[in-house]
């Protein structure tokens, strides 16, 4: 197989490099690469948008547990502070 | 200038950061009991090191960064022994997206249209949130580790490589690998 056929057929390298680059600047060549895969590949392309937006969910999905007020109990509150008194004593 | 100095008042500790604490802690560990130990821990793990606080932090970061450190133990101990021959079993389950010869999806594993994502029905997008949920959750510890370092703390690569002992190489399959699975997840859960 060729280079520039391995390139175009190898989508689990394309989606490795998907992955790459939304967290770090990718090289020259893996650039390139991932572009040449795209510009033929309409499922990775999907893919490349999915993951995108699986990341914009799941930052949400921290963000919002964040909000909403889970709190420990009293009981164990109470505990727990009498357990530091005990320590500091 | 005078900068100011940080004290710290053990007395008030659970008022004013058990609650703080406790959503820190489940957020990135998932679960309710393992959070309230180590809550707890890391307010007796303070006490014993009361001495040594330079009063350089907030005292809410000093504690912090003791929870964290806890967090981070208990994500190693996930990620070890029997932990591991899940992930490879994942793993090797991942490479059946791909086909084995040249790297190209296989028919059934290719991502299609995931109709909630582009919708913007609050009701819908709250189904595949919950579902999301359910796919993070089955993710092998490890790789659920990396990807919450990675994306709720925005840690650097080194700090969780070293952290979680993986090699920069392997970091990035399992960035990958998990990936692919919480969106064939996704996929497989919402059509």
């Amino acid at each position: 197989m060729s280079y520039l056929k391995k390139i175009i057929y190898n989508c689990k390298q394309a989606t490795f490099l998907i992955e790459k680059k939304q967290l770090k600047r990718l090289s020259f060549r893996e650039e390139m690469e991932l572009r040449i895969h795209l510009a033929g590949c309409g499922v990775c392309v999907l893919y490349n948008k999915q993951s995108r937006v699986i990341n914009d969910m799941v930052q949400q999905l921290f963000h919002d547990s964040l909000k909403n007020e889970l709190k420990l109990d009293d009981a164990f509150k109470a505990d727990l502070q009498a357990r530091i008194e005990e320590g500091l004593a | 200038m005078l900068t100011e100095t940080n004290v710290l008042n053990p007395h008030k500790w659970v008022t004013a950061y058990a609650d703080y604490l406790y959503m820190y802690a489940i957020v990135r560990i998932n679960d309710e009991d393992t959070a309230k130990d180590l809550v707890q821990e890391t307010f007796l793990a303070a006490l014993e090191k009361v001495d040594r606080f330079e009063g350089k932090s907030t005292e809410r970061t000093w504690l912090t960064a003791i929870l964290k450190n806890k967090i981070i133990d208990v994500y190693r101990k996930k990620s070890s022994g029997l932990a591991i021959a899940s992930a490879n079993k994942a793993a090797q389950e991942q490479d059946d997206f791909f086909e084995e010869d040249n790297g190209h999806w296989k028919a059934e594993y290719a991502p299609q249209p995931i109709a909630a994502m582009d919708d913007q029905d609050p009701l819908l997008k709250k189904e595949l949130n919950s579902i999301l949920q359910k796919c993070l959750q089955k993710l092998p510890a490890l790789w659920n580790a990396v990807f919450t370092m990675k994306h709720i703390d925005d840690a650097a690569t080194e700090n969780i490589c070293t952290e979680l002992h993986v090699s920069q190489a392997n970091f990035w399959v399992i960035i990958h690998r998990a990936k692919v699975n919480l969106r064939a997840c996704l996929q497989k859960n919402w059509n």
